[in-house]
């Protein structure tokens, strides 16, 4: 009789322990199904190398908005990361214990910051300012890059300090031993132990940047076109999905699942790079 | 002329410091200038009224019971399958090609961004099951989102136990599911509420997917059939949409602070872990 209660427990659990991995095929296989058919149908070049998207007279070209996406993830990296990574280093290597030990939970407890939050201080502060000092409408890529690394600075400097923490002492011992400075003992020795730890850290951070919605809707201007300036008004992959998701039928519902398609497989190879670069640094240390 | 490493030690430690300082006062900028501007606003009547006119006057009652109602629901459905896989994970199998693939499943669905989350939701939950923009079909596309949570929490909190209590419990004549249920959950329940609130908090945050699988209805839900609108989804569309700033910003003082106060909560429980831990 308990023989047989163990084993319910044990295959429950077993189905249990399939549920996310479930969920995440469910969502692979929802996703395409809605949108692949209209990528064959429409063309994958077309559909990515498009530079019109009009639909109501049937043209999806989303190559704008791709631009859009790199351009502003790439913008958040540039404000995020060296902010990010520097943050982490001053907090491990340089801030007396106690600082670190408020200012780093601190830090953590600023990543729940809701998304629509930063995006409405974008449009309340950030915008006008924009506008007044470097023209342009305000509501910008440029906008929107600095809204987005703001928000990626937790995980930037969470995961970076992780890995940062995770270089054994011994290291640092041995490097001030030679007659070392701290700083020299860092940055030729800390830095070069935990750089996949790092490198993870900004690609996670870039994933979270592609993937944004609220925020980035509320301050990059969503006009669809190829930006030529950092003040142009922008519209990115996720944008265009939420903006038009509410109204959208047919052929457009199925344009913007395919777009989903484009998003999740972007999401997936950054993903996979980082969760790579984690190994490494499992792996070697 | 080489620069002498102790100055070089002090233009980078200055300026690392400075980067810290700058990344800390923006953080806190952002929280100290939306509570300063919608705290004003915040009082009884904001909190326990139902908004008129789409919310340019009255308060915001029904969006705080969604905002309450969203991850209750979420985490009834996500609970006990993530704190299920992760029992399965660390008490009933050995490291192996299976748990290999668990866990990259619930690495992957991670980092999938909210907006997938909505439309998935949108599709399958709300079109396909004929749910409709429903308490129910967000509360189910919430749950897939904070599963990768839980189970990550759940695990680290179950590992943490240690085997020493298992062994005394296995010598007594328990079986592997009486030690889990009374040996090992109890001890590992601090670090678990942590992932609940962690995952309660990220609920409370979200828009994206909750306004495609909720909707936006400014009722009050009935049944779990019925269309909520969470205090995140209000915000933006008050924002959005130019409807009422003042009240766009009190809204955004109520969701920011019940997402501190959340996170804080997760973060004493947490501290409080692993101090029993080391004693």
């Amino acid at each position: 009789m308990k023989f047989n209660s163990e084993k319910i427990v044990h295959y429950t659990l077993l189905v249990m322990a399939f549920s996310a991995i479930a969920s995440l095929a469910l969502i692979a296989v929802f996703m395409l199904k809605e949108g692949l058919p209209f990528i064959l149908k429409y063309g994958l070049g077309k559909f990515l190398l498009g530079s019109t998207w009009e639909p109501q007279s049937g043209l999806y070209g989303i190559f704008p908005m791709i631009v859009a996406s790199i351009w502003v993830t790439l913008g958040a990296m540039l404000i995020g990361a060296p902010l990010g990574v520097a943050g982490a280093v001053f907090l491990n290597e340089f801030a007396p214990r106690p600082a670190m030990r408020i200012i780093k939970p601190t830090i953590e407890l600023l990543a729940g910051i809701p998304s629509v939050v930063f995006g409405f201080l974008g449009v309340m502060v950030l915008a006008p300012f924009i506008r007044v000092h470097a023209g342009g409408p305000g509501l910008c890529l440029l906008a929107a890059a600095i809204i987005l690394g703001i928000m990626v600075l937790p995980t930037i400097i969470s995961i970076s300090s992780d890995a940062i923490g995770a270089v054994p002492n011994s290291y640092r011992e041995g490097a001030l031993a030679l007659g070392a400075t701290r700083w020299q003992s860092t940055y030729m020795v800390v830095l070069k132990a935990a750089r996949s730890g790092i490198i993870a850290s900004i690609i996670l951070a870039m994933g979270r940047a592609v993937g944004e919605t609220m925020a980035v809707i509320m301050v990059a201007g969503n006009a669809v076109k190829i930006p030529h300036s950092a003040l142009d008004s922008v519209r990115t992959l996720t944008a265009n999905i939420a903006l038009e998701m509410g109204y959208a039928t047919g052929m457009h519902r199925h344009a913007l699942f395919a777009t989903g398609v484009v998003l999740f497989v972007i999401i997936m190879i950054l993903n996979s790079i980082a969760s790579a670069a984690m190994r490494r640094k499992i792996g070697k240390s | 002329m080489r620069i002498p490493p102790k100055i070089t030690q002090a233009i980078a430690v200055t300026l690392l410091g400075a980067c810290t300082a700058l990344t800390l006062a923006v953080l806190v900028y952002i929280i100290v200038s939306v509570l300063d501007q919608g705290l004003p606003v915040v009082n009884w009547d904001f909190l326990f009224t139902k908004p008129r006119d789409m919310g340019r006057a009255g308060g915001i009652l029904p969006t705080l019971v969604g905002t309450v109602l969203l991850p209750l629901l979420a985490l009834l459905i996500a609970l006990p399958l993530g704190v299920g896989t992760a029992i399965y994970l660390t008490e009933y199998t050995r490291e192996s090609k299976a748990t290999r693939f668990i866990r990259f499943g619930a690495d992957c669905l991670a980092g999938v961004p909210s907006i997938i989350f909505g439309l998935f939701g949108f599709i399958f939950f709300v079109v396909m099951l004929g749910m409709g923009w429903s308490l129910l079909a967000g509360g189910l596309t919430l749950a897939i989102m904070i599963l990768p949570t839980l189970i990550r929490t759940s695990e680290e909190a179950i590992r943490a136990v240690p085997n020493a209590y298992r062994e005394v419990s296995f010598s007594l004549g328990a079986t592997r599911w009486e030690t889990v249920l009374k040996v090992v959950l109890p001890n590992a329940l601090p670090g678990i509420v942590t992932g609940i609130m962690l995952s309660i908090g990220r609920c409370i945050g979200e828009t994206a997917a909750v306004i495609f699988t909720a909707g936006s209805s400014l009722h009050m839900p009935l049944s779990a059939m019925d269309s909520v609108r969470t205090m995140s989804v209000h915000f933006y569309i008050l924002a959005r949409e130019g409807i009422s700033q003042e009240n766009a910003y009190g809204t955004a003082a109520v969701l920011i602070i019940s997402v501190l106060t959340v996170n804080l909560t997760a973060y004493w429980m947490m501290n409080r872990f692993i101090a029993q831990r080391n004693k």
